[in-house]
């Protein structure tokens, strides 16, 4: 009844929130309007990208896979101090639910995928300029506890009785990748759990709930001595390739163009080797 | 009681019905849209001629039969412990009660997400009351059907817990204090008179409960994991099918929006009185 009694009290408080509300989403749709063709006109004046390199300026969105958050903060850094006046922003996450995000309109410049299928869902609407390019390559480990007291030595002793095994789901990357290891060595293993991205497969591990997971050599690397890895050799069978591209309706192109050359140069690797990638 | 009634059935009965002002009338529609739009939608885009044959794969209604098992389990399990911590929040007196209030309705507002960490912590094979589980009789709870009861408990108990405890208040304490005056002891007061006199705000929070852990995703894809039939409920199948087959998790979602919207279509009237 209060509430009812207060309502009808306000009604100026109400309509004001409502106008607040238009304005503020009138605000939103007309900046990103402005930041929009500014991009394109400053890339039309631009002309030769060589003679613009140090013009870079501006934000830069880049949406990467969760598995390359560890490096590419440190190359963001990087490109902020080799081009001062920007700023690298990042969403890290699976790589389909970026996917889906930016065939959904995100206004993101540089997409960088776990797998060539996610990076197709995107390719396929039309949302990259250009094609894309693989700049690293992930292969799979065992990440098990620290000191390996089950004594797993192969991707075969995961299939031991009793043994708490989590795996990724096979719609991910990290799952379809262990899934085709697994295939190829004709081994059939039941996990507790079927992850829905590689860092909870790990984070299980790490928390001890599990004794073992299959997850990126890159994860094993970065989760520390929290949990210790065990290389097989059928993850060689089952290598991902991470491909890259500029958006195409990227709010800042050159800038995107520039963060991905620092992503493949001699840097770049070497931060992506450092934290386990592989060289494509 | 009889006002707000009035005003919610429409213009009939409230006064002067025609001047509704625009600066309400408008936001109202809005609102109403925002929150009409994406079921709309979901309809709009549900692949109705390959329905069928998403809904019939063996999948589908395994994650269908869990969720429905196990959300009615965790029903159960909130109404033998949830209905007792009502009865205490309401009608005893003890230092740090209004803490404890603030505490129960904490899973409330808390990420389901944190709500799973924190039972992995409590509750984990490592965790600080796990351990001892695990140790002694052997149960870990992680990657199973119980697990996942009791990630749907721990959110979804909350609300059985602030439904009964408003129902409490709202009853007289003057028919159990009759009843322990002839004679009854205070929890056979409780079992024939409080229980039958606050059936109806049980029975509202229970569903609101049940419906809540219906819906749970966050809470048990932490603690419980995914496995088909054993933790893989509808929320994390629609969501693991939305990663490569969107029109196979708009099916689940559908079939998901249909069970809620019947459950709560249901007991509209009993929700609305008891509140």
């Amino acid at each position: 009844m209060t509430r009812s009694a207060r309502r009808t009290h306000n009604p100026l408080r109400a309509a004001g929130a409502g106008a607040a509300l238009l304005l503020a989403l009138t605000a939103c749709s007309s900046s990103s309007d402005t930041s929009a063709t500014s991009a394109t006109e400053s890339s039309a004046q631009s002309g030769s990208s060589a003679s613009a390199a140090s013009k870079v300026s501006g934000t830069v969105t880049v949406f990467a896979a969760a598995s390359l958050k560890e490096s590419f903060t440190k190359l963001g850094d990087q490109f902020e101090q080799q081009h001062p006046g920007t700023e690298v922003t990042f969403s890290f996450g699976g790589s389909d639910s970026l996917a889906a995000s930016i065939t959904g309109g995100a206004p993101a410049d540089v997409f960088a995928a776990a797998s060539p299928r996610t990076m197709k869902i995107v390719t396929d609407a039309g949302g990259t300029s250009g094609a894309p390019t693989t700049f690293v390559r992930n292969q799979l480990e065992i990440a098990t506890l620290p000191g390996n007291p089950d004594k797993i030595t192969s991707l075969k002793d995961l299939t031991k009785s009793g043994l708490k095994v989590v795996l990724c789901d096979e719609s991910v990357p990290c799952g379809a990748a262990a899934k085709k290891a697994l295939d190829a060595s004709e081994l059939k293993l039941t996990p507790v759990s079927y992850e829905q991205d590689v860092k909870s497969a790990l984070t299980k591990v790490e928390l001890q709930e599990a004794d073992a997971a299959v997850v990126y050599k890159t994860d094993v690397r970065a989760a520390g001595d929290k949990v210790a890895g065990v290389d097989f050799p059928e993850s060689a069978d089952a290598i991902n390739d991470y491909p890259i591209a500029v958006l195409k309706d990227a709010p800042n192109a050159e800038a995107a163009q520039a963060f991905i050359d620092l992503v493949k140069s001699a840097d770049g690797q070497k931060v992506l080797t450092e934290a386990g990638f592989l060289n494509p | 009681m009889s006002r707000p009634a009035d005003t919610l059935k429409g213009g009939r009965t409230g006064p002067r019905p025609r001047t509704v002002p625009l600066p309400l009338l408008l936001p109202a529609l809005l609102g109403l849209a925002f929150l009409l739009l994406p079921l709309i939608a979901l309809l709009i885009r549900t692949p109705w001629s390959t329905l069928p044959d998403q809904l019939t794969s063996p999948g589908v209604w395994q994650a269908l039969r869990l969720s429905l098992v196990c959300a009615t389990a965790a029903t159960a399990l909130s109404l033998v412990i949830g209905v007792p911590l009502a009865w205490l929040l309401a009608r005893t007196d003890f230092p740090g009660r209004g803490l404890v209030r603030a505490l129960v309705t904490l899973p409330l507002v808390l990420p389901p997400v944190v709500g799973g960490v924190a039972l992995l912590l409590a509750f984990g094979r490592n965790g600080v009351v796990g351990q001892w589980l695990d140790s002694w009789f052997g149960v870990t709870l992680p990657f199973t059907t119980t697990g996942v009861v009791i990630a749907e408990t721990f959110v979804a108990m909350p609300f059985l817990v602030i439904s009964v405890e408003g129902t409490l208040r709202a009853a007289d304490p003057r028919y159990e204090e009759a009843a322990t005056t002839l004679g009854a002891s205070r929890f056979t007061a409780f079992r024939r008179v409080t229980l039958p006199l606050i059936a109806p705000g049980i029975a509202a929070g229970s569903v609101l409960a049940w419906a809540r852990a219906l819906g749970e995703f966050g809470a048990t894809i932490t603690f419980a994991g995914n496995f088909p039939d054993r933790t893989q409920t509808m929320p994390l199948a629609v969501y693991l099918a939305l990663q490569n087959d969107p029109a196979a998790a708009i099916a689940l979602s559908l079939v998901l929006l249909t069970v809620s919207i019947a459950v709560l279509a249901a007991l509209r009237d009993r929700w609305m009185t008891a509140s």
